[in-house]
């Protein structure tokens, strides 16, 4: 079964909703290693010798945070300078990520309908998060659609446990091979038949 | 067989120690096992004690005035303030029912109605301290049950003064007669009109109040300065025998004035040690009195007449129980706790001697009737606990609701208990950092004078020498979750660690040290959480020198990141190392060597510049060569 690392960021988790709903659903799934970087480097000094050696002993990488004015939190973009070192992670000797699979699961405030050319943040989720993309391309590494959790100052009680189920069978889905194949027709992962709404 | 002191206490003693012993081991309270041995040592049983069983009751009830005295500490006199309804509603009526029903069952009896009305006054008197230890021992003082129970018990402490300046009024004997039966029951209040009775009261109460606050607390501070631990004791009883003088001469309870003593110092730095200090003197005497008790029950009365004892004791403990429901009932109790007062304090209390023999003194009781009702209330105290083991292991399985296993959410909050010892320069700030965050420690020092200035800012902070386990318990080891050792004294902290491992391990130690070699012996007894105070700030200083040289802050930051992690490896590295016995001969050429084998480290590790990271030039220099 392959292995999930969950990097999740969050500068004030004790008071999420949305992703401490999420997160507690997940957390202690078998193969899964859910790594709270905020709680693990609250001074921004991360550890990168450990980062390393914690990704080579996954498949499967997770940037799991909510969407900060079109991007991350900061302590993951400090995470992705120090840890995607060259010659590690890219460069001509960099080949240490190859092959293995990465995403974002986001939350977003504001809902699908906001996220296009006609809505007033202008541009899709998918084309804002281009930048986490091409890191992924260039370390070598297959990136999959994300799994957004959007419009979270409306969602209901209900609506947040189907996505919070969702992203259960989602990691399990990913485990057992979920291939490129299963959502070439979708920009969401969430959107898959496999996950449809119960 | 009798006579010698020595001989006394060694009867007493074994006593104590064989009966208590085999009641707690069969599961029973404590109070059965003095009782029990008060019987057997009693007149009746093996007859080492004799008369003088009254001389020590009357001794042991010093041991009632003590245990209120500490319920006083435990009481602020914020919420004493608010217990005044339930002690005037609840007490009130449970005497007066009791007073009521126990005079219709007398009168039916065809006793004198002045009889009736002595006899139901002593009635009315629950044991202060039967109920209360078995309350205590049972930890349930903080129950609606607990608080009810005591707000009974202290309107009753109140009341018998009532009913002492009432039963001279019942008297309609010539004086000649009273003289002849009164044993010296002089007081300043009886030589008094009833109106300066009253001022009389307020007066010592209040200056009791006033006593407590300018010059019990004086004088506990300079006992303390001087540091002579004995001092302390012999002050704590100095305060708590003085209290008593003063209420029995002037005519009041010296239980009620212990009490009352107990709430004006429950505000002050003393608390934990005046528990501590007089919690022993406290079980002692309980423990004596319990025994006095039991070996004042007089079987020859009781072979002369068992049925009509016998009948007596049931009707009136029937009739005590009934009335402790109906008041419970009206207060709204759950039925559990309803249960539970009604047998804790259906007893005839100690009062009972005391009311008994003064209205024999005034010719009131016959002496039939006097030996008889004494008789009647050594059994019902004896009966208290096993009353309460039936009800709590048969009736109470049946139909209360357990109260004691789901706990609230607030419950658990509040049991995330921090100690802070030590409250200088570095425990003061962590207690303001704990308290900008809502969490309250408790915190011990043992300057009395920062205390005391300490207070006056706002804090909680307690008086004591933290290395005592007796101190750590009252002041809730027990349920704690952290204790942070801030003081700058190694001994301190060694003890605490000892202690805490011993005896706590659960508790989570979190430590300050001077330098590297208490850290290295605090780290060698298997402490993890050490803080070494000059550490952190000297690598500011010097992260600021280099600053001011040029250096860039945030690298310099992360660079002063690196220095701590690499510190705290090489420190638990060099910890492990065998160390020379002759510690304090060498202690200065050791220090040196020390700090020679650190400076080797430091060199092997080099300057430091591996930090590659935002540095492109490295990335260029890769490139180049390909």
């Amino acid at each position: 079964m392959k292995k999930v690392l969950i990097l999740f960021s969050h500068p004030k988790f004790e008071k999420s909703r949305v992703n401490s709903s999420l997160v507690h659903h997940i957390k202690d799934k078998s193969n899964v290693t859910f790594h709270d970087l905020y709680e693990q480097y609250p001074d921004f000094h991360i550890d990168v010798a450990k980062e390393k050696e914690l990704l080579n002993q996954h498949d499967i990488i997770i940037w799991h945070h909510p969407f900060y004015w079109y991007s991350c939190p900061p302590l993951m973009k400090q995470w992705i300078d120090m840890v995607l070192e060259f010659n590690w992670a890219y460069g001509p000797e960099g080949k240490a990520l190859h092959d293995k699979i990465c995403l974002n699961v986001i939350t977003t405030g504001g809902s699908k309908a906001v996220y296009c050319s006609e809505g007033y943040n202008s541009f899709t989720v998918k084309q804002f998060l281009r930048p986490f993309e091409q890191t992924a391309i260039l370390c070598g590494m297959v990136y999959f659609p994300p799994f957004a959790v959007m419009g979270t100052h409306n969602l209901s009680d209900k609506a947040l446990d189907n996505y919070k189920i969702n992203y259960g069978k989602l990691i399990d889905l990913l485990q057992n091979n979920l291939a490129p194949n299963d959502f070439k027709n979708h920009s969401f992962l969430n959107e898959i038949p496999q996950l449809k709404t119960i | 067989m009798t006579g010698s002191i020595l001989f006394e206490a060694i009867v007493f003693l074994a006593g104590a120690i064989i009966c208590v012993s085999i009641a707690k081991r069969v599961g029973l309270s404590s109070v059965i096992g003095y009782l029990l041995a008060g019987v057997l040592i009693g007149p009746y049983v093996l007859g080492f004690i004799g008369e003088e069983g009254e001389d020590i009751l009357h001794f042991a009830e010093f041991g009632v005035v003590v245990m209120l005295f500490l319920i006083g500490l435990e009481i602020e006199p914020k919420n004493f303030w608010n217990m005044r309804k339930t002690i005037v509603g609840m007490g009130g009526i449970q005497v007066s029912v009791t007073i009521l029903l126990s005079y219709l069952l007398f009168s039916l009896l065809e006793y004198d109605w002045k009889v009736s009305l002595v006899i139901s006054m002593a009635v009315a008197l629950s044991s202060t301290a039967i109920a209360l230890q078995t309350i205590k021992e049972k930890g349930l003082m903080n129950t609606t049950f607990g608080n009810s129970s005591f707000s009974i018990l202290l309107f009753q402490d109140i009341i018998v003064i009532f009913m002492l300046g009432a039963i001279p009024l019942l008297s309609n004997s010539d004086n000649e007669a009273i003289t002849e039966n009164t044993n010296e029951n002089t007081n300043l209040l009886e030589s008094l009109p009833m109106g300066f009775q009253t001022l009389a009261i307020i007066l010592s109460v209040v200056f009791i109040i006033i006593a407590g606050k300018y010059l019990i607390v004086p004088m506990l501070r300079k006992v303390a300065k001087t540091g002579v631990r004995e001092l302390l004791i012999a002050a704590a009883l100095l305060i708590v025998f003085s209290i008593s003088f003063l209420m029995e001469y002037v005519g009041l309870s010296p239980a009620l004035g212990a009490f009352l003593g107990g709430v004006v110092l429950s505000n002050s730095e003393f608390k934990h040690e005046l528990e501590s200090t007089l919690e022993p003197f406290k079980n002692l005497l309980l423990g004596l009195f319990f025994m006095a008790v039991g070996a004042s029950i007089n079987f020859i009365v009781i072979a002369k007449n068992p049925l009509t004892i016998g009948g007596v004791l049931l009707a009136i403990i029937v009739l005590k129980g009934l009335a402790l429901f109906i008041t419970a009932q009206i207060f709204k109790l759950k039925i559990d706790q309803k249960l539970l007062l009604t047998f804790s304090l259906a007893q005839i209390g100690e009062f009972a001697f005391v009311l008994l023999s003064f209205a024999f003194g005034l010719n009131i009781l016959e002496q039939e009737q006097m030996d008889m009702m004494l008789v009647i209330t050594a059994l019902s105290m004896s009966l208290t606990p096993i009353l309460s083991m039936i009800n709590e292991r048969i009736i109470l399985p049946k139909i209360g609701t357990k109260e004691s296993i789901k706990r609230p959410m607030d419950h658990i909050a509040k049991s995330q208990k921090i100690i802070l010892v030590g409250f200088g320069h570095f425990g003061s700030t962590i207690g303001r950092f704990l308290r900008s965050h809502g969490v309250e420690a408790t915190i011990l020092d043992h300057d009395s004078n920062r205390v005391d200035f300490l207070r006056k800012m706002g804090f909680e902070v307690y008086y004591g020498d933290a290395t005592r386990i007796d101190l750590l318990e009252s002041a809730g080891i027990a349920d704690a979750k952290i204790i942070i050792c801030a003081t700058n004294k190694i001994s301190v902290s060694r003890a605490i660690s000892k202690i805490v491992k011993d005896h706590y391990p659960h508790v989570e130690l979190m430590i300050r040290t001077k330098n590297r070699y208490d850290a290295y012996e605090l780290l060698n007894m298997g402490n993890e959480n050490i803080y070494r105070e000059s550490l952190e700030t000297s690598l500011v200083l010097a992260k600021d020198v280099l600053s001011k040289m040029g250096f860039r802050k945030y690298t310099l930051n992360r660079q002063v990141q690196n220095f701590l992690k690499y510190d705290a490896d090489s420190l638990r590295r060099l910890a492990k190392e065998p160390k020379s016995e002759d510690e304090y001969i060498f202690k200065a050429r050791k220090e040196l060597e020390q700090q020679e084998k650190f400076l080797m480290e430091d060199f092997k590790r080099g300057i430091v510049d591996f930090d590659n990271h935002w540095d492109s030039e490295h990335i260029r220099k890769a490139l180049n060569k390909t």
